[in-house]
């Protein structure tokens, strides 16, 4: 399993060990915040950032691939907030949305909110430090023993909190918008919460955006959504992961507890990125609930995209579907690691895990690793992946009809990810994620390059 | 119209086509007939521009013009078209969106223009009545859980839709009831047209009885071993293949 051997510190962990010490007086929080905080610390110290020895990390050495951490990022001033006001006052702006920006939540930028949420920023929840909240934003760390999480819990600097009253529901989505508006690459640690009471119903939509005046998007940031969902609750979660040039960072946590004969959904599109790692951490903890995650990673250049899930079914009688598809171009990394734990007492559990990669390059490289984990007696789980190229008959049959060769693949590769955008349910997101999949095929014919021939 | 001249093709060192030679010409519908193995289907593909199968000696006219080096899609564009013993699942892809994305691929490789969301419909329910497509068939993935019924007729809708000057059927008559091999017969029948070439590539004289072919070829091992008029349909469902299969192999 994992090894024990810590090597020689690398510039990155040197200077996220400086960078707290000179920051953790000014980081938000009451003493027992600050406590959490260098405990968390003391957890990413003792392990470094994750490495192929940590099994968990294998695929993404983030040792060798972020030699070198960023400064950490600064509260937005007045001039960066004045730019954007204009764009989200614009025509078109997203409605019900909460805005961060460059981690820290804006609230100037926000609004148009529905009833029945409740918004805070966790810069105030932590200096205000109730008791129940500040558990609720710690008390997954421990079970997902990440110390990319760890590091988010030492160097949060905000991020927002949102509570759904019980028994609301809100059928259109909520926004929440991740901006990058720092002129310079910078580190944004920020962590939100959503607690949806019971009986509650919502629909977060995530996504990243960049300001005009930022040159550069090879910024750094690591992430974490903790989630909380009463019984009979639901959540409908889509995520657009874009955005970041190469040379940039993603880190983003999931973690997700589940009540009883609640509801998970989750769809996340990567494409147009550096480094992505996204890891969920979901745990039914009551009966017949149900989950289903996707997403798909578009990837070309020497992108690398990571996703990792663990599922803990800790209750009886519940359901989880994982189907994760991957398009892989040029020199880029796709990487697929999902364990279903099925612990004992969770009898009934039903299971399936899915991951297809298409290749479309000799030099583009799939990792898949399903894993389930089962200790009890009376459970259907399966897992199965794919990895292989376009289907040399269907695109004949398709160059017979008049459509040439690119147009041919194009149209396949749409149809292979459109399958699970349009399991997202919301005519609007599934409308703006076949965008996102076909602004980036059609990149793709833009080099004139010829394509090669089947 | 359409001429296969001295075409050979070996796949794997054995020998698919032998010195083929076949033409067809404007308005006429040739059946060509023949037993298991005999490279009715090979023929068939590569006429369409099938990568896997290299022309070692020989030409491929159509109109002609020779496209043995073009891509399959403009051979399309220029008038040919191909119905496939087995049409190809796509699924994912609405039926609607490729019948469009197709019929404008074509128009515009010709340099006419793209066909409006309107037109397009009407052309559309006009060939999908007369071939019982329904809508909901329409909205359907292409050919994806289609029944073998549907997915001929599906053939022949797009034949009628793409209006080639030379068609060729694939053994489209292959796993037919008797009242879908009407319906696709009727369509076939109703694109006769003397600017129009057809060859029916078929094992059975019964869709002939539909489609009343004006030639008949009969091919054995990779060349036409005989060719005459439609009697001749009639009397291989007599006699059977066994005289040309019975012919000792060409060394």
């Amino acid at each position: 399993m994992n090894a024990d051997i810590i090597p020689a510190r690398t510039p990155a962990e040197i200077f996220l060990a400086r960078a707290f010490d000179a920051s953790k007086a000014g980081l938000s929080g009451n003493p027992d915040v600050a406590k959490w905080r260098a405990d968390s610390f003391g957890v990413f110290s003792a392990s470094g950032l994750p490495h192929r020895r940590i099994e968990a990390w294998h695929y993404t050495d983030l040792r060798t691939l972020m030699r070198d951490a960023l400064p950490l990022a600064m509260r937005p001033g007045a001039v960066t907030i004045d730019a954007l006001r204009k764009k989200f006052t614009a025509a078109g702006a997203p409605a019900r949305r909460l805005v961060l920006v460059d981690g820290f939540f804006v609230p100037e930028l926000s609004g148009d909110l529905p009833e029945g949420l409740k918004v805070r920023s966790l810069a105030s929840v932590l200096t205000e430090g109730r008791s129940d909240l500040i558990a609720l934003l710690s008390s997954q760390d421990l079970a997902a023993r990440d110390s990319i999480v760890s590091l988010n819990a030492a160097l949060m600097q905000d991020g927002v909190v949102i509570e759904v009253a019980p028994g609301t529901v809100i059928a259109e989505p909520v926004n929440l918008i991740h901006v990058t508006a720092s002129p310079a690459p910078a580190a944004h640690f920020s962590r939100s919460a959503l607690m949806i009471g019971a009986g509650a119903s919502l629909r977060l939509a995530e996504s990243m955006d960049v300001a005009n005046r930022t040159k550069t998007r090879a910024g750094q940031t690591n992430g974490c959504l903790i989630v909380s969902l009463g019984d009979h609750a639901k959540l409908a979660h889509t995520a657009m992961v874009t955005g970041t040039a190469p040379g940039g960072v993603r880190l983003e946590s999931v973690m997700v507890r589940i009540g009883a004969r609640a509801k998970f959904d989750s769809f996340a599109l990567i494409a147009g990125i550096g480094l992505v790692r996204r890891q969920m951490f979901v745990r039914f903890e009551g009966a017949e609930s149900e989950t289903s995650l996707s997403g798909v990673s578009l990837l070309g250049g020497r992108e690398h995209a990571d996703t990792t899930l663990r599922v803990q079914h800790e209750a009886p009688g519940c359901v989880s579907r994982e189907t994760f598809k991957y398009i892989l171009d040029e020199e880029a990394t796709g990487v697929f690691q999902g364990k279903i734990h099925v612990a004992p007492g969770a009898q009934k559990t039903d299971g399936k895990m899915l991951c297809k990669a298409m290749l479309l390059s000799d030099m583009a490289a799939m990792n898949s690793k399903p894993e389930l984990e089962i200790f009890a007696d009376d459970v259907a789980c399966g897992h199965g992946a794919t990895c292989g190229g376009l289907d040399l008959d269907q695109l004949f049959y398709l160059q017979t009809r008049g459509l040439p060769f690119a147009q041919a693949e194009a149209l396949l590769l749409e149809a292979f990810a459109g399958e699970l955008i349009d399991g997202i349910g919301h005519e609007g997101l599934i409308d703006a994620y076949r965008r996102v999949v076909s602004a980036w095929l059609s990149a793709r014919y833009r080099p004139t390059v010829a394509p090669s021939r089947a | 119209m359409l001429e296969v001249k001295n075409l050979n093709v070996s796949i794997g060192g054995r020998k698919i086509l032998d010195d083929l030679d076949l033409t067809v010409r404007d308005g006429e519908v040739a059946a060509l007939m023949g037993p298991n193995g005999s490279g009715k289907s090979t023929l068939s593909h590569v006429i369409a521009g099938r990568k896997d199968y290299i022309a070692e000696t020989g030409d491929v006219l159509l109109n002609g013009e020779s496209i043995l080096d073009l891509e399959p899609d403009v051979r399309a564009a220029k008038g040919l078209f191909l119905a496939f013993q087995y049409p190809v699942e796509i699924p994912g892809v609405a039926t609607l969106t490729f019948l469009k994305a197709a019929l404008n691929a074509q128009r515009k490789q010709r340099g006419q223009q793209e066909l409006s969301t309107p037109d397009f419909m009407k052309r559309i329910k006009a060939s999908a009545g007369k071939l019982k497509v329904n809508q909901e068939m329409l909205k359907r993935a292409l050919n994806a859980g289609f029944s073998g019924g549907e997915k001929k007729r599906m053939e022949i809708l797009q034949m009628a839709l793409l209006e080639p000057s030379f068609a060729i059927l694939d053994e489209t008559d292959s796993g037919l009831d008797i009242d879908a091999l009407r319906v696709v017969a009727d369509g076939v029948n109703a694109l006769r047209s003397p600017s129009r070439g057809f060859l029916i590539i078929t094992h059975y004289q019964r869709v002939l009885d539909h489609v009343v072919p004006d030639t008949v070829h009969v091919m054995a091992q990779g060349r036409i071993v005989r060719s005459g008029g439609k009697e001749l349909a009639v009397e291989l469902e007599k006699s059977g293949y066994h005289d040309y299969v019975a012919e000792p192999a060409v060394a």
